[in-house]
């Protein structure tokens, strides 16, 4: 029992040592693919967490939707946007450098809060059900089915937005047949209009 | 068993790290990387709270509603940042400011 209980606190020792190091070096790392990077190890360590606290069907659908669509969206972006991802200069404004500080401070009064206790309440063993896939997918489609739904309708309104914002307005062809204008991409006439004002 | 405070002591100190990321780092792609991270701290404190009590499902389902939001997110909140990138030639926050004057 106690080896149990020994191996059970080395493995969340080291997904919250990964978690927690990839999370700094996500926010620390210059380079936004070294950060991205760091995210995903952050995140595979959190899925780690959640296989401990009972809940694999939420690990698996960690890994499937952040690892492998959320981190490779962030990594193509970065190289489709190529050396200009890292911008020269990382000046830093005094209002968000208070609150980044006031932010820490808030946090870590608050973890030495809940550390300040001495004792923490022994909670029961779960049953083998409790977060499998089958009692998830229950409750998905009877108690949430319109939840889900939705879900899934925003989803496709937020592919069909991502689509319509990242390709920027083209050249109105009926325009373009009146009066032969040079192909000028739409944000680059933009900014043109807007310095003429 | 690991204590369930573990976890959410784990998890404060992600989404403090992800909001100290947003508010400090200039860089657009990594203010959206550290909401994701914040957003994975939140998802992590509602499923270690539904580890104490798991007479019922509440705090997965709502775990995997986040999880589905947040993608939606990424998605939108990449695509301004690459419309952004092409308006301005640069990723800083900074220089979001074509309202001004």
């Amino acid at each position: 029992m106690a080896q149990a209980n020994l191996l059970e606190q080395i493995y969340f020792a080291l997904c919250a040592l990964l978690a927690v190091a990839g999370a700094i070096g996500t926010v620390a790392f210059p380079n936004p693919i070294r950060g991205a990077l760091s995210l995903l190890f952050s995140i595979v360590a959190i899925a780690g967490l959640y296989l401990q606290l009972h809940a694999p069907f939420l690990a698996a659908i960690q890994l499937i939707v952040y690892a492998g669509a959320v981190v490779v969206l962030f990594l193509f972006v970065i190289m489709l946007i190529g050396p200009d991802a890292v911008p020269p200069k990382d000046s830093r404004a005094l209002v968000a450098r208070v609150g980044g500080g006031v932010a820490a401070t808030a946090i870590s009064l608050l973890v030495l809060m809940v550390l300040a206790r001495k004792t923490f309440p022994r909670i029961a063993p779960a049953q083998a059900e409790f977060g499998s896939v089958e009692s998830i997918g229950a409750l998905l489609f009877t108690d949430y089915l319109v939840p889900f739904e939705v879900a899934s309708f925003l989803l496709m309104v937020a592919i069909v937005g991502a689509v319509a914002v990242a390709r920027g307005k083209q050249p109105d062809p009926q325009l373009a047949k009146g009066k032969t204008q040079e192909l000028v991409p739409a944000d680059e006439a933009g900014l043109k209009d807007r310095g003429e004002r | 068993m690991i204590p369930i405070p573990a976890f959410l002591v784990l998890a404060a100190v992600l989404f403090g790290i992800g909001a100290v990321g947003f508010l400090v780092r200039r860089n657009v792609l990594v203010a959206l990387m550290s909401i994701e991270l914040m957003l994975n701290a939140i998802n992590l404190t509602f499923v270690a709270f539904n580890r104490a009590y798991p007479h019922q499902h509440t705090g997965q389902i709502t775990s995997f509603f986040v999880i589905a939001i947040a993608a939606a997110e990424a998605a939108v909140g990449l695509a301004i940042v690459l419309s952004f990138f092409r308006l301005r030639k640069t990723v800083r926050s900074d220089s979001a400011d074509l309202l001004k004057n």
